[in-house]
């Protein structure tokens, strides 16, 4: 009779325990995104930071997203306020100028700040080697997905999000992603001219 | 007479308010008052992504009173409320419903507590069956072992 009602305690149990292990395998601040895979949210944002030599735009322009179909697109949401973005900011601005003239835009997207801080920040760092737009009432940052700064998203030529890292991005990560999307016969020139 | 003099005074405001009701809302559109509290409800279902386990609708935090204005402006544009859940779901996936979606694995969510209940009232009605069953004389024990001596 005892072991009768053990092996039910056991059986009851098992289930719960098992829950319970799998739940601390899973890190809760983790946030799964839908979007890789699906069409990039498209926008129109107006540029208060220019870049600098051939990736430049004028203060002023707006970059919209689908006049960048056909390129790689390396889309970053930052913000002055932000201690990690001082970590990811170098790498980005040197695969940035070292993709220049190549079908990879990368386009910096300012996250609940102001322009005149982030100006003073980009100048602090030395410079941003492309262009920053604003995001009036955090639009944009909404419509993927956001939570939080830095993040970083890739997209396809096609105009389809193929990845987003959350933290600061290495150079490693964004010049595989760049590579492996790029068309093949540009991404081989690459190689070669490297 | 008062009385009606004042039913008429409150029938002249309440006319007065209905022009100015007209007037502040585009034909079609959602009057204020009604927007607002359409607003809350949607935004009450939404979860903040920066905080812990708190709806769009009562966090203070800035990025979550920008998602409750896209609410907003998403029932202005005629969206409906499950359009608009729809959208956040495809931005920020599932996670951001406060109350899981009645599908697929999440069946066994809402089962589970349902089950445990039905479970345990069957374990509990046995139980007390068993307790109010008068107990079997047994062949050794006496009936009454405390009678009186005669």
């Amino acid at each position: 009779m005892n072991w009768k009602r053990s092996l039910i305690g056991i059986l009851a149990a098992a289930p719960v325990i098992a829950l319970l292990a799998y739940g601390f395998t899973r890190d809760p601040r983790e946030i799964p995104t839908p979007l890789p895979g699906r069409p990039a949210p498209v926008f129109a944002l107006e540029v208060f930071a220019p870049g600098q030599d051939s990736l430049a735009r004028i203060p002023g322009d707006t970059v919209r997203l689908e006049d960048l179909k056909g390129n790689v697109v390396v889309l970053n949401f930052w913000a002055s306020w932000c201690v990690a973005c001082r970590d990811e900011h170098e790498a980005l601005s040197a695969v940035a100028r070292a993709y220049a003239g190549r079908p990879a835009k990368f386009l910096g997207v300012l996250y609940r700040d102001n322009t005149a801080p982030a100006e003073r920040w980009i100048e602090q760092m030395g410079g941003q080697s492309y262009p920053s737009v604003q995001d009036a009432r955090s639009r944009t940052a909404i419509d993927y997905g956001l939570y939080g700064v830095p993040e970083t998203f890739i997209i396809n030529p096609q105009g389809a999000v193929a990845y987003k890292h959350i933290g600061p991005i290495t150079e490693d990560v964004l010049r595989f992603w760049i590579d492996s999307l790029m068309p093949r016969t540009v991404a081989g020139d690459t190689a070669r001219s490297e | 007479m008062r009385l009606r003099v004042l039913g008429t005074v409150a029938a002249a405001i309440a006319v007065a308010s209905g022009v100015a009701a007209q007037q502040a809302t585009p034909p079609g559109a959602l009057p204020d008052s009604v927007l607002e509290a359409r607003t809350s409800a949607v935004a009450a279902t939404l979860r903040c992504p920066v905080c812990q386990g708190e709806s769009i609708q009562d966090s203070p935090a800035e990025l979550a009173q920008e998602m409750r204005s896209v609410v907003k402006d998403m029932l202005r544009e005629g969206r409906t409320p499950d359009e608009i859940r729809a959208y956040f779901v495809g931005r920020y996936g599932e996670w951001i419903l406060l109350e899981p979606a009645m599908t697929g694995l999440n069946v066994l969510l809402y089962a589970f507590p349902i089950v445990v209940v039905l479970v345990g009232g069957v374990v509990v009605f046995m139980l007390v069956r068993r307790w109010s069953r008068p107990a079997p004389p047994t062949a050794d024990a006496p009936l009454h072992t405390d009678l009186p001596p005669t």
